[in-house]
């Protein structure tokens, strides 16, 4: 294997000088997106510089309690992403406690089948493959779940007064938020169905490509990103069908009321 | 059929009272935003509320609620629709003979909702109330969308599903001599309560 070519700061700074070139456009039609597209940038490369010395100190150190940490850290910033992209949010902390567990049960429960049944790195929580396998599946995870969860809510709060008189009619709350539920799911899924249709025809898979600028031989990268795909599937499906039985759980109530006053 | 409300509260209401017997209607006035919908929707288990409902004697509790909405229809002002037809919100679609009986089109079922004016929508949302057999109707304001005639059509529809099942109702209305003609007693809501009420305090 020959190893990647490095990069100093002045390529970073080279790269960056598109960027600026972007928002120097951007600032002439006035679209007042400069300042967003600034901070993220700036965003970008301290936020990936801090994690490239975490990484660095977790591979060195190799330990299961930081890897624990840093699953946890990860956890609830995802958590608290979901919470922030919901245009109706549960009273008090609903949401984040939804989606915080959700992402909990699906996501490390897809990571570690992947860890202790597939990959079997020695130690099973080897950081090098545990950190960056739960982050893919996360995160895909995160946005379907945030994504299904905001459509739900905003689907009913939109026709709540037909839902009222389905229940009216003898309909079951199930019944009632049948149609919105399909959609939601629908729309939760099929990004993800449509990169795995497409994988490897429209664009290389980002993890696929590193592992092949790392100099690993594409035979191999294609199989890591194979399981990983078929990881995220499970991890969005599984994570988006937990996160809206529970938030249809909290949107009727046992006499199967439509409870939207539970909404801040 | 008989319907016994007690101490049903709900939101910062006094608690609520009312007794209905067989094939018995209670015509219930009020302003507009005094509550009347709020009232027909706790009785009808669709906002939180608490007290006692009764059904021929038996506690909602032990109802589920899906059955017990059934039984205790609630038609409300607006009516709404979802289906692609009309007749997909029909359990049994209305034969032609009921439909003629209500001046409306005899393929009004295949049409798709969007089509029907503010009457039609009104008529065709009491059949479909009709058509899950309720006990009890929770009328608000069943004839407003409707001219004399078809008020009066619409009248004698409930009035007489309300003898044949040995029905019961609550009638929201603004009319006195709609109050007149459908009511067994007069209610008068104001001040977030229900009193019972005669003809002149209630239309003075």
């Amino acid at each position: 294997m020959n190893a990647a070519i490095g990069l100093d700061y002045w390529d970073i700074a080279f790269s960056a000088t598109i960027v600026a070139g972007l928002g120097i456009l951007l600032a002439y039609y006035r679209l007042g997106v400069t300042r967003s597209l600034v901070v993220a940038s700036v965003r970008l490369v301290i936020q990936l510089q801090v994690i490239g010395y975490v990484l660095k100190f977790l591979f060195a150190e190799g330990k299961l309690v930081y890897v624990a940490a840093m699953a946890f850290i990860m956890l609830l910033v995802a958590s608290r992403e979901i919470v922030a992209r919901q245009k109706h949010r549960l009273k008090g902390w609903g949401s984040f406690g939804l989606g915080a567990s959700t992402l909990f049960v699906s996501s490390f429960a897809v990571g570690l089948f992947g860890l202790l049944v597939v990959v079997k790195p020695d130690p099973w929580y080897l950081p090098q493959y545990a950190i960056p396998l739960l982050g893919m599946i996360m995160s895909n995870t995160m946005s379907a779940i945030s994504l299904s969860m905001d459509r739900l809510t905003s689907a009913l709060v939109d026709n709540r007064a037909i839902i009222e008189q389905r229940l009216a009619l003898g309909q079951s709350a199930r019944e009632a938020t049948l149609p919105y539920l399909r959609d939601c799911i629908r729309t939760g899924i099929m990004p993800v169905v449509n990169s795995m249709a497409t994988a490897g025809i429209v664009a290389l898979p980002g993890m696929m490509t590193g592992q092949i600028l790392a100099g690993a031989s594409p035979t191999e990268a294609v199989k890591y990103q194979i399981i990983i795909w078929f990881f995220i599937a499970g991890g969005v499906g599984f994570g988006m069908a937990t996160a809206l039985k529970l938030l249809e759980m909290r949107l009727f109530d046992k006499r199967q009321r439509l409870r939207l006053d539970r909404f801040a | 059929m008989s319907l016994t409300i007690r101490d049903l509260q709900f939101l910062d209401w006094s608690a609520i009272a009312l007794e209905l017997g067989d094939c018995e209607t209670i015509c219930l006035r009020g302003e507009s935003g005094s509550g009347k919908s709020l009232l027909l929707r706790a009785v009808a288990d669709l906002i939180p509320n608490e007290g006692t409902l009764e059904l021929d004697g038996q506690d909602r509790e032990e109802i589920p609620p899906t059955q017990w909405r059934r039984n205790v229809a609630y038609l409300p002002a607006e009516i709404l629709w979802w289906e692609d037809t009309v007749g997909a919100h029909f359990g049994e679609p209305p034969t032609e003979s009921d439909l003629s009986r209500l001046r409306l089109s005899s393929d009004a079922m295949g049409w798709a909702p969007s089509r029907l004016s503010m009457g039609e929508r009104q008529r065709l949302g009491i059949m479909r109330m009709l058509d899950r057999n309720p006990k009890v109707l929770l009328l608000d304001e069943p004839t407003a969308n409707l001219d004399e005639a078809a008020s009066e059509v619409v009248e004698n529809l409930i009035l007489g599903y309300i003898e044949k099942r040995s029905a019961c109702a609550i009638w929201v209305t603004h009319s006195q001599s709609q109050a007149k003609r459908v009511g067994n007693r007069l209610f008068l809501m104001k001040g977030k309560s229900v009193h019972p009420c005669t003809e002149e305090v209630a239309w003075e």
